[in-house]
């Protein structure tokens, strides 16, 4: 699917999180949401998945208008993974995992035995095999991360935004991830804190400051040492590959 | 699960002051018997009121399972909207300052102050109202008010007499059962059942979170302001035709969520069988135990809820840990 935002902006009670922020995605990209703490990753991957009404600018799936498409419509059509995922929730993680199902049928529709099996299937590929009737509330932070990541992408999106995918999983994981991000073929959006991973894999980057764009490209023209230092505060070498991502080293 | 209400139903009609046999009542209900005694016990007064347990407890344990997931705590139940609080005004102030007599006025009053109650937390809670720490805080407060309202009735104007059906009614009592009253609650709690059990997969994607269920199709607005007016509307004609009967709603959801899991299209029914199963033993327990004195059936609920509910908590520490 083909992203687009025009203009968007969000203000809270007079305090600007978003101004003036354009972003394109092609279909079936990766592209890496980078920026410090508040600088407004959180804010506008609520507003591209339509949690969030933005006050100004608008959000263009394939070209039309977001909130021209309908509620259902959407959900079979963009997945979100938030960052806040609930710990206390007492569902089994079979339950949690058919939840992705629920757009796709009709609504009083009971639970189709195929949906089940792909449930099942998705535990296997997340690499959980037999969890699916472990409770969520018993499961760690990185297996609750890795069951919800399974979740939105049972969902089938051809959009699929991310906040911070990564942050309670461990290395292995992580690169699971990313390859598994690459290749499932939806565009995708994912919020990142991980400078060197993002380079790594995506296929553009955009840096927010403040709530606005300051770097848009791929990783090897945007990620600059001069950005990393102007952003992040920290020195940092960045190496382009001939593909257009990059390898970048945090100077401690 | 069906057929352990309809035993627990039949069973419960057959304990009483007047000692009959299941085979007695199959025969009555069936209309075979030809004893018109027999027949007067059964349909006139017994089985209304074994109804009326069966829809107050089914009802009152699908409120509190949809109100549990619409909020996200645990601890939510039917009353939580000021309903129960608002009921008791409504029925004491019809008591207390005689506006009309008669049963059907005391429905009517419990209704018109639980629906008072709701418009009072709707108004507390402001246009944000579907925000569950919203209403929530807002039923408390609206709970504390009318509560004190009752209490200043009847402070101002009570005899022994009103105060002691008073306190029966608040505890929550199924003395009041008829035809009119369980045909009524039937008629709303069937309603209510369908509509939640038609918004099934939407209660699941609450209970995971207000985020995943917005992005898997469903307006959280919208969804709550039907669900909470649903579910209020249910609990406001429960409270009218019984009181106010407590710890239903809290502990029935949780051990119905232990047995058919979490999963609402089959947890809304199970609420419904389990809580009707229980207030209709409750109930022949509160008339027949301590015989001829009748127990408030809240008291049973609660006596019997409590350590329920504490073996529940227990068996949820375990299962984390």
């Amino acid at each position: 699917m083909n992203l687009e935002a025009q203009e968007v902006a969000v203000r809270v009670t007079g305090r600007s999180l978003l101004t003036g922020v354009n972003l394109t995605a092609l279909p079936a990209t990766l592209v890496g949401l980078l920026g410090p703490n508040g600088s407004g990753k959180s804010t506008l991957l609520r507003v591209l998945a339509g949690l969030r009404r933005p006050d100004q600018g608008r959000v263009l799936l394939d070209g039309a208008d977001r909130a021209a498409v309908p509620r259902r419509a959407l959900a079979r059509r963009v997945a979100i993974v938030t960052q806040h995922v609930p710990s206390d929730v007492d569902m089994t993680v079979l339950d949690v995992l058919l939840l992705a199902r629920i757009p796709h049928r009709s609504r009083l529709a009971p639970v189709s035995v195929v949906d089940t099996a792909m449930a099942g299937e998705a535990l296997v590929r997340a690499g959980l095999p037999g969890f699916g009737g472990r409770r969520w509330n018993g499961l760690s932070g990185g297996e609750r991360q890795r069951v919800d990541i399974a979740r939105a992408l049972l969902q089938q999106p051809d959009l699929l935004l991310l906040d911070e995918p990564t942050n309670h999983l461990d290395i292995r994981h992580r690169l699971d991830l990313f390859h598994r991000l690459r290749s499932c073929g939806a565009t995708v959006v994912a919020a990142l804190h991980d400078l060197e991973l993002a380079a790594a894999f995506c296929d553009r980057v955009i840096v927010l400051q403040h709530g606005s764009v300051v770097a848009d490209g791929p990783p090897a023209r945007a990620l600059t040492p001069d950005l990393i230092r102007r952003v992040y505060e920290v020195d940092a070498d960045v190496t382009a590959r001939p593909d257009g991502r990059a390898d970048v080293r945090i100077r401690t | 699960m069906l057929a352990a209400l309809l035993f627990s139903a039949v069973g419960a009609i057959t304990v009483g002051a007047a000692d009959l046999t299941f085979v007695e009542v199959a025969r009555a209900l069936t209309g075979t018997t030809g004893d018109p005694i027999t027949d007067h016990i059964v349909w006139d007064l017994r089985a209304p009121r074994v109804l009326l347990a069966a829809v107050v407890g089914g009802g009152l344990a699908v409120c509190g399972a949809v109100l549990q997931a619409l909020t996200r705590n645990a601890l939510a139940d039917p009353y939580l909207l000021g309903i129960s609080a608002g009921a008791s005004t409504g029925a004491v102030a019809v008591l207390v300052l005689g506006i009309a007599s008669g049963a059907t006025a005391l429905a009517s009053g419990a209704f018109l102050g639980s629906a008072a109650a709701f418009a009072v937390t709707l108004a507390l809670a402001g246009r944000r109202w579907t925000e569950p720490a919203r209403i929530l805080l807002a039923g408390v407060a609206a709970g504390q008010l009318f509560a004190a309202l009752t209490s200043l009735i009847v402070v101002s104007d009570a005899t022994a007499q009103n105060t002691r059906s008073i306190t029966f009614w608040l505890l929550g009592s199924l003395t009041a059962a008829s035809w009119p009253a369980v045909a009524l609650s039937a008629a709303a709690a069937g309603a209510v059942l369908l509509c939640c059990w038609a918004a099934a997969p939407a209660l699941d994607a609450f209970t995971f979170g207000a985020d995943v269920a917005q992005s898997l199709g469903f307006s959280p607005a919208r969804v709550r302001a039907l669900l909470f007016t649903a579910t209020a509307l249910l609990a406001a004609t429960l409270v009218a035709a019984s009181g106010a009967i407590g710890f239903i709603g809290l502990t029935v959801p949780h051990a119905a969520r232990v047995l058919a899991g979490s999963r609402h299209r089959v947890l809304l029914p199970a609420c419904a069988l389990l809580g009707a199963i229980f207030l209709i033993w409750a109930d022949t327990a509160a008339r027949t135990v301590f015989a001829p004195q009748e127990v408030p059936v809240g008291v049973v609920t609660a006596l019997l809820g409590v350590p329920a509910f504490a073996i529940l908590l227990r068996r949820g520490q375990k299962e984390k840990a």
